[in-house]
């Protein structure tokens, strides 16, 4: 475990390195203990990849010979003790497994025939491997509800637009690189976008307001244009 | 008590110090550009810091208020307005905030505060999202904002301490500590001026300047939190200094990071103006923090006695 300050009111708290989904299991633990017993002053707890960064008010993390940093991190690392045999015993698997419908291609998935073109395959197979497969929530962010899914099958990988699109549609489904991805909201977007989910990512009014959270299973199921449309 | 929006100005929106607890959801902090501002503007009209307010960006709004209502105007200066002191503009005599002479982002608080309804814990505008504020969106001409009617009155004779005011200007000196990946820039960051480029805005200021190239090649990074303040170098070399409305998580290698106590200079700067950066320790930089908020706690004490 190793602190890097992000500025003078957050520290990034390292768990390993890379898209590991070995790691998940651990910056999962770390967050849930930050979040059952949050110390004093703490605003924000933000895992991502191997990463969990903790913000907080260092006007109320003021110590006599401690700095609010070194307080924090002191903090910080009293929680993790049992880091190791928490993430072994409770989040070795998904907290919960979210299915979300999918209308591939078409006008709701514009590039899923370049995205077919550049791996060689069939568009049916493309769907049909992006359907098989079971992701994770590394990380939220880019925009709000927007989960960083790690799981992509390597022989889907595919660059991101030479050009962004100015305008993604809300609930487009997308590629870029070796990672997948769902808009929660109308955005600009430089992903390959392969199709369209009707589920809300985002809901402001919710207690939960996103759908998702990291640690999450993922899956897609193929729904038609009908079924999108139908969709409550 | 309300707000009629004669002319809602460039950009006004209303911001509180922004919304916390949500950032794990991929939801921005937002708030006041300048929370200095905002918190002084709060305190001098008898509002907790933390109560909402107009943010009025380069040209303000014309309002009127339907009861004589004790404001403050803190931040960039407005021409005729009267700045960083409370004030009593009278039932339906308009209030034209105008052009700014000094600054770019104002702050306007009300006795009460602006009383739309939070949203995830925050009444600030994120406008990328649509989300809080006034309907998600920044103020327009005919627009009639909720606000509590709240008589207070206030002493005369006195002024702010100027001591406690950030050290605004056009081309500031603002202080920064290391990022993650200071060490493959080198010096690049110091000394240099960088100008603040048009493509700015809440979300972050585009620097024009010295290009900064990582030494030893670019290892691509995994995406990991960033905060507002946090200098980003993209691919281009031109650094993003993320502010506000910044995305929660990002992959660029982060150069530096502004200190607390200074992001009110960054946020008073419109295109065209500069900055200089200037390396401070941690440890320095969160001694600026408390020390702040002890002259934020004596500004508070002192105005017990002057406004009831």
């Amino acid at each position: 475990m190793t602190f890097t300050a992000l500025g003078d009111a957050a520290v990034v708290v390292a768990l390993g390195s890379g898209i590991d989904a070995a790691g998940l299991p651990q910056v999962r633990a770390l967050t849930a203990a930050l979040e059952r017993d949050r110390p004093a002053g703490v605003v924000d707890i933000v895992p991502a990849y191997a990463t969990v960064t903790v913000f907080y008010e260092p006007g109320r993390l003021a110590g006599i010979g401690e700095t609010p940093h070194d307080r924090v991190c002191r903090l910080i690392t009293e929680r993790a003790r049992l880091l190791e045999t928490e993430a072994k015993k409770h989040f070795a698997k998904p907290a919960r497994t979210v299915e979300i419908p999918v209308c591939y291609g078409g006008e709701f998935g514009p590039d899923l025939e370049e995205v077919a073109r550049h791996c060689g395959m069939e568009p049916a197979t493309v769907v049909q491997a992006h359907q098989a497969a079971e992701y994770l929530v590394h990380a939220m962010g880019f925009a709000p509800g927007f989960p960083y899914l790690g799981g992509l099958p390597a022989k889907l990988s595919v660059p991101r637009r030479a050009t962004p699109r100015p305008a993604v549609p809300a609930g487009s489904v997308g590629i870029g690189g070796a990672q997948t991805g769902i808009y929660p909201l109308a955005t600009p977007g430089g992903w390959q976008i392969i199709g369209r989910t009707p589920l809300a990512l985002f809901r402001p009014g919710a207690t939960e307001p996103a759908l998702l959270r990291v640690g999450d299973g993922v899956k897609f199921r193929a729904i038609t244009p009908g079924e999108l449309a139908a969709w409550k | 008590m309300e707000i009629t929006v004669k002319r809602g100005g460039l950009l006004t929106t209303v911001q509180d110090l922004g919304r916390r607890g949500h950032r794990s959801s991929g939801v921005p902090l937002s708030g006041a550009m300048d929370p200095f501002a905002l918190r002084v503007a709060n305190l001098l009209v008898g509002n907790a810091e933390d109560a909402a307010a107009l943010e009025c960006t380069l040209r303000g709004p014309e309002l009127v208020f339907s009861a004589d209502t004790v404001v403050a105007v803190t931040g960039a200066v407005f021409a005729g307005v009267p700045a960083w002191r409370p004030w009593v503009v009278r039932a339906g005599v308009p209030l034209k905030l105008g052009p700014v002479q000094r600054g770019c982002r104002g702050y306007l608080a009300v006795a009460g505060g602006i009383g739309v309804a939070p949203v995830l814990g925050s009444r600030s505008t994120y406008l990328r999202a649509g989300l809080g504020g006034f309907q998600g969106r920044a103020l327009r001409d005919g627009d009639v904002l909720p606000a509590t009617a709240t008589v207070r009155r206030v002493g005369e004779h006195w002024r702010i301490d100027e001591r406690i005011l950030p050290a605004y200007a056009t081309v500031p000196r603002v202080r920064v500590v290391r990022g993650a990946q200071a060490a493959e820039f080198g010096s690049a960051l110091r000394g240099a001026e960088f100008r603040i480029t048009p493509q700015s805005d809440r979300m972050g200021l585009r620097l024009g300047g010295p290009r900064l190239l990582r030494i030893g090649g670019a290892v691509e990074l995994v995406s990991s939190a960033v905060a507002p303040g946090t200098v980003q170098i993209p691919p281009d070399g031109q650094p993003i200094l993320l502010m506000a409305d910044a995305q929660t998580i990002g992959g660029y290698p982060q150069a530096a990071h502004v200190v607390s106590v200074d992001l009110p200079l960054v946020a008073q700067l419109r295109p065209g103006d500069g900055l200089r950066f200037e390396a401070v320790s941690l440890a320095e930089a969160q001694e600026l923090i408390l020390a702040q908020e002890r002259s934020l706690a004596l500004l508070r004490e002192g105005l017990l006695e002057k406004i009831r």
